[in-house]
């Protein structure tokens, strides 16, 4: 950088020098090896505060307010007392099932076709890998319209001649709670799998090949190399998986917005960040939105420790 | 020969056994694709059939984005805009975090950290409505910068800078010094071009994820002519529409373009993904 800025003709030379000296001294601390850290953070850190510690703050103090135009009033625990209200429960329910099914489907799928990719006999693996990642690269809204365009009432539709050619009758999918259920959950698993996938295969190459060399020799079959090998060593990365789709399960949103925004028959569709949006920003509810943010954060953070504590990732058996 | 002969039958058997998800995965595209081609209007009540029904085969429904009364591409425009920018600003930041985190030793440093794990552990989702109301004081609602804002920290890009950055030697950082090149010199001039790799993958998760978000640009974004395409879109899902060619056609023009550079760079992207999951 350049040091010299160009001399000031109006000031006498010695309070030039003075001034000179003042600039120097603070340019060296702009340059020094001290403050450069803090230089490269700093704009990090006006952003976590500005957009992160300000709304947490804020999404707590409004849980306990009423919030309106011009005036704000604290009115205590009411707005958590009127949680106890059947849509909400309808919300929480159809949050947690949603969990519970990708998790269940988004595990131990991807994990067996990343074992099947992982083979040495398997052939053409960069295609299949390809093939059922790229679901992965589509929005939800477009995988939804897809999703509703083969899974439309009439009988006509894919859903509906499938399932007729095998002696059932049609369905009108987005209607009941079960068959909504169903295409949520197949919409995520479809955009999920390959990167569920990926993660599982990049953990199956981190296995020392050693080891299963030393297992043969010492005849153990295939079952117990992937008892004693495979599954301890994809430990960590199942983990990680689990926690991710737990997360990304109670934060749903999309998916069930593109089959019926946010108001559905009976709330079939409803989910807990659906109902934060449909009491925040449509019904003006800025408070007792935020008692239902308020909420989701504490029912993520408990399964999250919970989750954690029974892997033995945290505070559990000491495993690594 | 025994042996060989097992193997053999054994590589068939799973090739047709991942022939499957891999129909599972591509068909769904491949449907959408026939839609597009086929009149629109009753699309949505009847649904699709798998028939191909070539003589129904047109490019009306695409040409219909290209006329005038097509607000289509204005929302190609707004997203490209703001998957740029979002896409440039976090990476420019977080590789500046991650950087300062792995090659310096600061006070306050495990607290920055703390803070991206944090911020890795809090649903978006739930900093929505104070956030909206700040747009509002900052007269950000309805605007790009509005949208961009609260994208451009993100915590998994700082983590894999950080580990990336590890890998660095440092003993070039105390050559570069010797020479007389400054801190922030250090970093632009030689850092940077070190970390081109980072960046390539980092690039492409984060604008895969702007070009694809849609909770906060659709609470941030309120008129049609600042849309972005997913919100653009879904707005059209409605059943009682009646512009299903643009919503149809859209889609496939939506999902094109990340295809064809997916299928040229797929190493990036899966690179880009196993960050999260490696432990460093």
């Amino acid at each position: 950088m350049k040091p010299n800025s160009p001399p000031n003709l109006n000031r006498s030379p010695s309070s030039n020098l003075k001034m000179k000296r003042n600039g120097t001294k603070l340019k060296n601390i702009f340059y020094s090896q001290k403050v450069a850290p803090y230089v490269f953070v700093l704009p990090f850190l006006l952003i976590f505060t500005g957009f992160y510690l300000y709304p947490v703050v804020s999404t707590f103090i409004m849980s306990f307010q009423q919030v309106l135009p011009g005036q704000t009033e604290f009115i205590g625990l009411r707005n958590y007392e009127r949680l106890f209200n059947p849509t909400f429960f309808r919300a929480l329910y159809n949050t947690t099932l949603y969990t519970f099914w990708t998790i269940v489907i988004l595990i131990p799928l991807p994990l067996l076709l990343a074992i099947i990719l992982n083979s040495k006999v398997t052939k053409y693996k960069t295609f299949f890998r390809a093939c059922i990642f790229i679901p992965a690269l589509t929005s939800t809204i477009v995988a939804g319209v897809i999703f509703r365009l083969l899974f439309a009432e009439s009988e006509s539709a894919f859903g509906n001649s499938f399932i007729m050619f095998f002696g059932f009758d049609p369905v009108a999918w987005r209607q009941n709670a079960g068959t909504l259920m169903f295409l949520m959950v197949g919409l995520a698993a479809w955009r999920w799998m390959g990167v569920n996938m990926i993660y599982f295969l990049t953990g199956l190459q981190n296995i020392p090949k050693e080891m299963y060399e030393a297992a043969e020799i010492d005849g153990a079959n295939t079952f117990n190399k992937f008892r004693h090998i495979t599954l301890p060593f994809l430990k960590p990365v199942t983990v990680y998986v689990l926690t991710i789709t737990l997360f990304a399960g109670y934060k749903m949103f999309e998916e069930a917005y593109v089959f019926w925004e946010v108001n559905s028959p009976g709330n079939i569709g409803l989910t807990l960040v659906g109902y934060l949006y449909k009491e925040g920003f449509q019904y003006n509810q800025l408070g007792f939105g935020s008692a239902v943010g308020v909420t989701l954060l504490i029912i993520v953070a408990i399964l999250g420790l919970i989750q954690l504590r029974l892997t033995g990732v945290f505070g559990g058996k000491g495993d690594n | 020969m025994a042996k060989q002969r097992r193997e053999k039958w054994s590589s068939i058997l799973l090739v047709v056994f991942l022939v499957i998800p891999a129909v599972i995965a591509v068909f769904p595209l491949a449907a959408l694709t026939l839609a597009s081609l086929k009149p629109s209007t009753e699309l949505m009540r009847f649904g699709l059939n798998i028939y191909p029904q070539f003589e129904l085969w047109s490019l009306n429904n695409y040409a219909y984005l290209f006329t005038d009364g097509s607000i289509y591409f204005r929302w190609f425009k707004n997203s490209i805009i703001i998957s740029f920018f979002s896409t440039i600003l976090a990476l420019t930041f977080s590789s500046m975090v991650g950087y300062s985190l792995a090659m310096y030793r600061f006070r306050g440093q495990t607290i920055v950290l703390f803070l991206v794990l944090l911020i890795m552990m809090i649903p978006f989702e739930i900093l929505m409505l104070p956030l909206f109301r700040m747009m509002i004081a900052l007269g950000a609602v309805n605007t790009y910068t509005g949208v961009i804002l609260p994208m451009i920290v993100h915590p998994l890009t700082i983590f894999f800078f950080r580990q990336f950055a590890l890998g660095l030697p440092k003993d070039l950082m105390d050559a570069a010094r010797i020479d007389g090149c400054t801190e922030y010199g250090i970093f632009f001039k030689i850092m940077v071009p070190l970390m081109k790799p980072a960046y390539g993958a980092m690039g492409i998760l984060l604008a895969l994820f702007s070009w694809n978000n849609f909770l906060w640009p659709l609470v941030v974004l309120r008129t049609t002519d600042m849309f972005t395409l997913p919100i653009g879109l879904a707005g059209l899902l409605s059943p009682y529409g009646n512009n299903y060619d643009v919503l149809i056609a859209g889609s496939v023009l939506t999902v094109l373009p990340i295809i064809i550079v997916f299928i040229f760079a797929q190493k990036y992207f899966i690179s880009s993904l196993t960050a999260g999951a490696v432990k460093g």
